[in-house]
């Protein structure tokens, strides 16, 4: 790629909204993930008894393992929403940029 | 042609060593279990199969490299999934929630949360970059000669750790399924690693481990229902059996973590480590781009997750139906331990559960899964390890970047014959090693070396050769410092009575250094070049943000 493309990449506002929704979207789901995790494995280390609490008086099932499951199916979730948004709102914008290096 | 022919001929020979070698087994051990050889024969054939179908398909070293970039998304997924889903983590995990219950699930949520992290921060820009290694993506604005070398340093390291850690356990498993002996069993896994990787390369294995990938989650999802089935699908009823013959302790974290240092460094390891692991990235070449690399992560999240969940319920499984049953009980080694040892050590948990769901057809079944799974693993690292060689090592460092495409091809099927020689040696040697380090070492090397170098070229503008080539390499030293002087090495290997560095997992020290010392030998650089890379940043951020210039599928 040339400097002079660069240049006009950069300065189409359609890039520049681009980067700026899907930086800001990737690092939101990000710290979503490490704060969910992090918050589990620290509870782990600090308070594992809090995990080992039985769901009711009449089960020994304890409520670590719906927690379990449910961060594998939230990890799941997270990346059905980014790939939705990435592969219909984002890649609208970059197919725009793209058409746009084309009519010059 | 000629090439058809000398694959016809290995093949012959592949099925001849097998064959005496089962025979051999069978005198020594009485007939093991002929529905288990039976359908891995059927297995070997049908991905020798595909092998020759590749072959057929790839001629240029495009089509070695990446299958051509025409995988799509789904099946991209399924082959990450497949690589992900080792025997390793088949009867690794479902072994450890066998012997510690809740522990179990702890490890597979740690492996699963990097996937997450690799889709919003590094998926798009790899494939956008990236043309075969992920070392191009590290090697884009800077110099190519020490960013490779050190890149492929990581990154054969890594495999080979990787593939020992394979190379022993198929051994083992092989020999307890099969009867067959050991080193038999390992130069059979390794002759016909080379054989899908030289001849069918990257589409060859990407199908065997597409292949695989779904006859395990077939497997362990007939599996987990037939647990399921016999409490009438009541989680609560599974748990109070199991508790009742295990103890309550099973319900709860347990010893796996037990503090702060170490329930982080292992974190770090797990989802940074993912991050640098050379044959994951690779995958991300072969889909045509940077939509279908998005997809392969969510499908390749889903199938894992899944997978993690299905082993949970079969580790509970083997505690009711292998725990007490003395069919699956090692007398000798209750002799003299004690306790109820089940035959093989606690990772075969799964297999034994295998057979008492369904019997000796279904035992042979996921014997056969199980053995194929190593295969398919280890074809999907050495190709990483090869194209290491070949595209980092002989073409950009060797050649500087003039070798014609041909030679280049040429070196990496050289390369790897030479890692599947390597790697029946290293499989033979620790045997009776103790190779627990093995596997945390690998994550460790990823995490420090490859992972820091990779995701500062994508992001960090001041980035400089000096920084990334001093950094890593002190990230990659820490690494296997700290490992040899951590409690697995130094004392349980060595022998020593403590260990100099306590903590079993170094990642969270030995990624600081790397970040810091990236960072610290980077901003302190003034050089002529280091001005240059600073400015070839912004070209870079463009393509990798919009994927104009990026590689493309090949037409055919």
């Amino acid at each position: 790629m040339n400097n002079e493309l660069v240049e006009k990449i950069k300065n189409n506002p359609d890039y520049q909204e681009l980067v700026s929704k899907r930086t800001s979207f990737s690092i939101k789901l990000s710290i979503a993930m490490l704060v969910v995790y992090f918050t589990f494995i620290l509870t782990i280390a600090f308070n594992p008894s809090v995990l080992g609490t039985p769901m009711s008086a009449d089960t020994v099932t304890t409520i670590g393992i719906p927690i379990g499951i449910v961060i594998i199916v939230f990890a799941f979730i997270l990346t059905g929403i980014y790939t939705k948004r990435a592969n219909g709102e984002f890649d609208d914008l970059n197919n725009k940029i793209k058409q746009a290096i084309k009519e010059n | 042609m000629n090439m058809n022919r000398i694959f016809l001929f290995l093949i012959l020979g592949t099925i001849a060593v097998f064959a005496s070698g089962t025979i051999e087994g069978e005198i020594e051990k009485q007939a093991l279990n002929v529905s288990a050889i039976v359908m891995f024969v059927i297995f070997v054939g049908a991905t020798l199969g595909i092998t020759y179908w590749a072959a057929k398909r790839t001629k240029s070293a495009k089509d070695f490299y990446t299958a051509g970039g025409g995988i799509t998304g789904f099946q991209n997924g399924m082959a990450i999934a497949g690589d992900y889903m080792s025997a390793a983590s088949f009867l690794g995990i479902s072994g450890l929630v066998y012997l510690k219950g809740y522990d179990g699930l702890i490890y597979s949520i740690g492996f699963l949360v990097g996937w997450p992290i690799i889709l919003f921060m590094i998926a798009e820009p790899l494939r956008n970059l990236g043309k075969y290694t992920f070392a191009d993506v590290a090697a884009y604005r800077l110099r190519q000669m020490p960013i490779r070398t050190l890149a492929a340093a990581g990154s054969i390291a890594t495999v080979i750790l990787y593939l020992i850690a394979q190379m022993v356990g198929a051994g083992k498993l092989i020999q307890l399924l099969f009867g067959l002996e050991y080193e038999i069993a390992v130069v059979l896994v390794g002759v016909l690693m080379v054989l899908y990787v030289t001849f069918g390369g990257m589409l060859a294995t990407t199908w065997v481990q597409i292949v695989k990938a779904f006859l395990l989650l077939a497997g362990a999802t007939f599996m987990a229902i037939a647990v399921m089935a016999h409490y009438n699908f009541n989680f609560g009823a599974l748990f109070a059996h199991a508790t009742e013959l295990k103890g309550i302790e099973i319900m709860s974290p347990g010893g796996l973590v037990s503090d702060p240092i170490s329930a982080i460094s292992l974190a770090v390891a797990l989802m940074f480590g993912t991050a640098g692991l050379p044959h994951i990235l690779m995958r991300f070449f072969t889909v045509s781009d940077a939509k279908e690399a998005r997809k392969s992560v969510f499908y390749a999240t889903g199938f894992i997750g899944y997978f993690y969940i299905l082993t949970f319920i079969i580790g509970f499984g083997a505690i009711v139906m292998v725990l007490q049953n003395p069919e699956y009980l090692d007398l000798a080694k209750q002799a003299i331990n004690g306790g109820s040892p089940i035959l093989g050590g606690n990772n075969m948990a799964a297999i034994h559960l295998s057979h008492a769901v369904g019997g000796d057809f279904f035992l042979g079944f996921i014997s056969a899964v199980a053995f194929a799974t190593i295969l398919a693993v280890v074809s999907g690292l050495t190709l990483a390890g090869a194209s290491a060689i070949s595209h980092d090592l002989y073409a950009s460092v060797f050649k500087k970047g003039n070798a014609d495409s041909m030679a280049e091809m040429r070196v990496s099927k050289i390369a790897t014959i030479g890692l599947g020689v390597i790697a029946i040696i290293m499989g033979i040697m620790f045997e009776k090693q103790n190779i627990a380090f093995v596997v945390g070492l690998a994550f460790a090397i990823a995490a420090s070396a490859n992972f820091p170098i990779l995701f500062l070229s994508m992001y960090w503008k001041k980035l400089t050769t000096r920084g990334a080539v001093i950094g890593g390499s002190l990230g990659l030293a820490t690494a296997v410092i700290l490992v040899i002087l951590g409690p697995i090495v130094w004392v349980d290997i060595l022998g020593n009575a403590e260990a100099i560095f306590p903590y079993k997992y170094p990642a969270l020290f030995s990624v600081i250094v790397s970040f810091a010392s990236i960072w610290f030998f980077s901003i302190t650089d003034k050089s002529h070049d280091a001005v240059k890379e600073i400015e070839a940043f912004e070209a870079q951020y463009v393509r990798s943000q919009t994927g104009i210039g990026a590689e493309g599928a090949s037409e055919h």
